[in-house]
């Protein structure tokens, strides 16, 4: 077999020969593009209010997490649980802007960005002191069963994770559009400094942000941890949340959203047709040259507008 | 008569659906200082932006020296040899004034790579030789106190002043200079005259600017082009362009229609000196 | 007063461009050159070559290749790991096909083989900029440990997976290796080193630095100066990944002695972008200090419990550990943006004036 069958013509067929198995590869990268796009989406709310590249929006997934299933264990009941982590989590956008944000304001984008590399580190290393780092089970009481549906193995776990998470971007977006403090963010979003004039407080709208990412952490903690316990690793879904990035722009929530499915669709269609012929484990790298590929037909992202540089 | 040094053909820009020039053409000839001046808003820096290559036109032509240059990119453009200041200064900022104005000779400078990594015989020697180069430069526009200091931290004038070294380290045969004189009080403005005014004599550097203090603009430039909303709307000496009644509607604000309507003989003189006139309720 | 240059004049833009214009800096420099050269070899133990010295040295190098790109381009690149890990590979590869080669020659291959894949992954730079740049030298990053972990050619088929230092000899000593020994491994660290910021200093301060600052700047500006944007800023990726291959080579060949791709990953690009950082962007020497920052903040701060009589478990130890250098990046940060670097300038302005600053 030539090597264009092998990569064109053979994976195609695969495809063609059993479509129930294709629709189950692609609605398992549908949900877990999904989880990408609410990690996605805890990053371009914070770069678009704060022009910050927050690179600790994974390790606030794990301390969500963390927080979550140490109070379950301690024996809180699953709401007292949850109510008690956001407020966590909103102490901590406090936390933040008060102790990071504030003493570093007006300095380049790469030193906030550094900042949070830092703050990376610190909360790691604070989540797991207090509550220790070993693997974790999270049970949110939705069984991990399948059933099948025209032909298709469907995770109910998985499903109700997308349905959250869809309505999560739902109500963010309504946040956003309808809400005054939503308002007041697109502003601080457009222009720092006009918004200041006209007596926008920004230290308010940097703490509604992070609160904001936070509660988004919690969730997408809940998600992942839900599958896949809770564990360290959690913290790296942030490095697949990246590539959604490129393709959706940092600034943009409808790109953060369609680029997650994006990736997470690709992405599993990549692994299961085209990744045994390389030798499998593609995932780490794959979406990223997904995303590469897509910026140089479009250089402008999913939803930018086409770039006209002022000179 | 001898071949113009630039002509813009019929040059037209779009950006999306936005006509920022419609057919606008301009010659200029080796020597001359050229004054764009237009409301805000006319198409200026977009002329100069489409003559140093940032745009290239939807039609028309540029030419220097008589051959076609239209789709050039600015390095190209920079080879050529034009060099530019920006309407809001764009000086490397991290840099020190010296090494500012040393990369403004980057295209006068040849070497190996490998000689540049040890500092060594010819590399340290055209170091030095373009260092001595730009102290004259340095000179010339007086900012010896300045040499080590970093460009960003220096206060508005300077920072044009020294944008006007790195631009004059390329030995430019054409300059284009974008508002030089922006935002500098009346001290500073008439250094500024004086030092393009200098360019032009001592080096014979062809110069065009866009101003908008029209007493500087009449005071130092031999022909005047004028842009009104894209398309240009007269070209010739700066009494020429002070008497035309196309120029005067345009900055008081006449439609065009109305003007031609309008049965006034008497001429105001635009306001020497005034500064920044623009449109009004623009 | 014994800082002081007063009385020193320049007569010559010669003087006045070299690298050290101060006198007394020039004695300095000279002396702890030569003082680095003799006094750890002759006075240092086993453990402070090894676990300080040595890992200081070689990501000091790496530290000066990423600030040539970040620093000096403005093109923020999160792939150092895998470029180092390209240096790596490529030397064992190389030390294992050609058993003659010098081991000196096969460091240089090496750095040459890590450029050219530098400059591939560089090509996205002419169209994206910033994070989104950084982000896609993720794809390098990710990429090259994959393939590293997947071909087993770049492994010699080792069912281990690890590469590990043949024994070859410089001038008759044994510098890589079971068997070479701390001292011999330091110098040629040192002199690696020493020769290669030797060379990043005169590149930043002639030509070539120029149009990189430009880029980094302004880059419009730049490019009307005449500076073409994607050579400049492929060569920069060049320049670096070349740098950093070394860098990656001498981590397995004069430190670890056999390594495996876990070794080059992710944490390792951060690693050396703190050092960047932290020193100080756009510094030869803030690649200096960077590096002995992050190689001794955690040393200190294991050894700190000891020795005033605390018993840690080992994990508590370790979260608190990180909970301190994430800390403490945040304070380098708060108190100084600029780098260690930009401390040491002011001390030194301070010292000039000294013992009277008005």
């Amino acid at each position: 077999m030539s090597v264009f069958q092998q990569v064109l013509i053979g994976p195609l067929k695969d495809i063609g020969s059993n479509p129930a198995f294709f629709g189950e590869v692609v609605i398992g990268g549908i949900l877990a593009g999904m989880l990408y796009s609410l990690v996605a989406l805890g990053f371009v709310l914070i770069f678009k209010a704060s022009g910050v590249f927050n690179f600790a929006q994974g390790v606030m997934v794990l301390f969500a997490a963390l927080t979550l299933v140490g109070l379950i264990e301690r024996g809180a009941g699953v709401w007292v649980a949850l109510a008690a982590t956001a407020l966590v989590m909103i102490v901590l956008a406090f936390a933040i802007e008060r102790a990071v944000l504030r003493p570093l304001v007006n300095q380049p984008q790469i030193i906030l960005f550094m900042a949070t590399i830092g703050l990376n580190f610190f909360l790691e290393g604070f989540g797991e002191m207090l509550w220790g780092a070993n693997v974790k089970k999270l049970d949110v009481g939705i069984p991990d069963r399948s059933f099948m549906a025209a032909g298709m193995q469907i995770n109910q776990l998985e499903l109700s994770a997308g349905g959250i998470a869809a309505i999560l971007v739902v109500v963010l977006a309504i946040f956003f559009q309808k809400t005054r403090i939503g308002r007041a963010l697109r502003a601080v979003a457009d222009d720092h400094e006009a918004a200041l004039s006209i007596g926008i407080p920004l230290k308010t709208i940097w703490v509604v942000v992070w609160s904001v990412a936070g509660l988004v952490a919690i969730v997408a903690g809940i998600m992942w941890g839900a599958k896949s316990g809770v564990q360290f690793s959690l913290s790296l879904i942030a490095l697949k949340a990246l590539p959604v990035l490129i393709l959706g722009g940092f600034e943009s929530v409808p790109g953060a959203i369609v680029g997650g499915l994006i990736i997470g669709v690709g992405e599993k269609i990549g692994e299961v047709y085209w990744g045994p012929l390389v030798g499998g484990a593609i995932e780490n790298w794959f979406a990223y040259v997904l995303a590469l590929a897509f910026l140089l037909i479009r250089p402008q992202g999913l939803f930018g507008e086409k770039i006209i540089e002022r000179v | 008569m001898t071949l113009p040094l630039l002509e813009v053909e019929g040059v037209s820009v779009r950006f999306g659906a936005l006509t920022a020039l419609t057919h606008v053409s301009l010659e200029i000839a080796r020597g001359e200082i050229v004054a764009i001046i237009g409301p805000n808003g006319a198409g200026k820096t977009t002329l100069l932006n489409v003559i140093s290559g940032f745009y290239h036109p939807y039609e028309g032509r540029i030419l220097f020296d008589g051959r076609d240059r239209t789709n050039l990119r600015p390095p190209d453009v920079a080879e050529l040899g034009v060099a530019r200041t920006f309407q809001n200064v764009a000086l490397f900022k991290g840099m020190s004034v010296l090494d500012n104005i040393m990369t403004g000779r980057l295209l006068k400078m040849r070497g190996s790579f490998l000689l540049d990594a040890l500092w060594w015989g010819p590399a340290q020697r055209q170091e030095l030789a373009h260092r001595e180069a730009v102290e004259r430069i340095i000179d010339f526009l007086e900012i010896q106190a300045i040499r080590k200091t970093r460009a960003g931290t220096l206060p508005y004038g300077l920072q044009k002043r020294v944008e006007l070294a790195r631009a004059l380290a390329a030995e430019p045969q054409l300059l284009l200079l974008d508002e030089p004189m922006a935002g500098m009080n009346v001290e500073e403005k008439e250094d500024m005259c004086r030092f393009i005014l200098d360019v032009n004599s001592e080096f014979g550097t062809t110069i065009a600017l866009i101003e908008h203090d029209m007493g500087v603009v009449m005071d130092i430039s031999h022909r005047v082009a004028v842009l009104d909303y894209g398309r240009k709307i007269a070209d010739g000496t700066p009494d020429e362009v002070r008497k035309n009644q196309a120029v005067l509607d345009a900055y008081l604000g006449v439609s065009s229609e109305g003007a031609s309507a309008a049965p006034s003989e008497t001429s105001p003189r635009i306001a020497p000196a005034k500064p920044a006139l623009e449109r009004p309720g623009a | 007063m014994i800082y002081r240059e007063a009385g020193q004049f320049k007569t010559t833009y010669a003087a006045d461009q070299a690298i050290f214009p101060i006198l007394q800096d020039r004695i300095f420099v000279a002396l702890a050159v030569v003082g680095a050269f003799v006094i750890p070899v002759r006075f240092a133990n086993e453990y402070w070559l090894q676990a300080v010295l040595i890992p200081f040295l070689i990501y000091a190098l790496a530290a000066l290749g990423l600030n040539l790109l970040t620093g000096y381009a403005g093109q923020l690149s999160l792939g150092t790991g895998g470029f180092m890990a390209v240096g790596a590979y490529s030397a064992f590869k190389l030390a294992s096909a050609f058993p003659a080669l010098n081991i000196v020659l096969v460091f240089l291959l090496s750095g040459l083989v890590a450029a050219l894949v530098g400059v591939v992954f560089g090509i996205p730079s002419l169209r994206i900029k910033g994070f989104y740049l950084a982000v896609a030298t993720l794809a390098a990053q990710f990429f090259l440990i994959w393939l590293f972990n997947k071909v087993g050619w770049f492994v010699n088929y080792a069912p281990s997976g690890t590469i590990t230092a043949p024994p070859r000899t410089v001038f008759g000593v044994m510098v890589t290796g079971p068997d070479a020994a701390a001292g011999a491994r330091y110098v040629a660290a040192l002199a690696f080193v020493a020769v290669f910021a030797l060379i990043a200093k005169n590149l930043v301060r002639g030509r070539v630095g120029r149009s990189w600052m430009a880029i980094r700047d302004r880059d419009i500006a730049a490019e009307i100066i005449g500076v073409r944007p994607l050579r400049t800023k492929l060569l920069a990726f060049a320049i670096s990944s070349f740098y950093c291959g070394i860098a990656g080579a001498e981590l397995v060949f004069l430190y670890l002695g056999s390594a495996e791709t876990l070794a080059f990953d992710i944490n390792l690009s951060f690693l050396v972008l703190f050092m960047v950082i932290i020193g100080g962007l756009g510094s030869v020497l803030g690649s200096f200090l960077g590096a002995a920052f992050i190689v001794l903040v955690p040393i200190f701060l294991t050894n700190v419990p000891h020795t005033v009589g605390l018993n840690l478990p080992v994990a508590l130890a370790k979260q608190i550990e990180l909970m301190i250098f994430g800390g403490l990046i945040l304070f380098f940060l708060i108190v100084e943006p600029h780098g260690l670097a930009r401390l040491w300038q002011i001390t030194k302005e301070k010292l000039r004036l000294w013992p009277f600053p008005h």
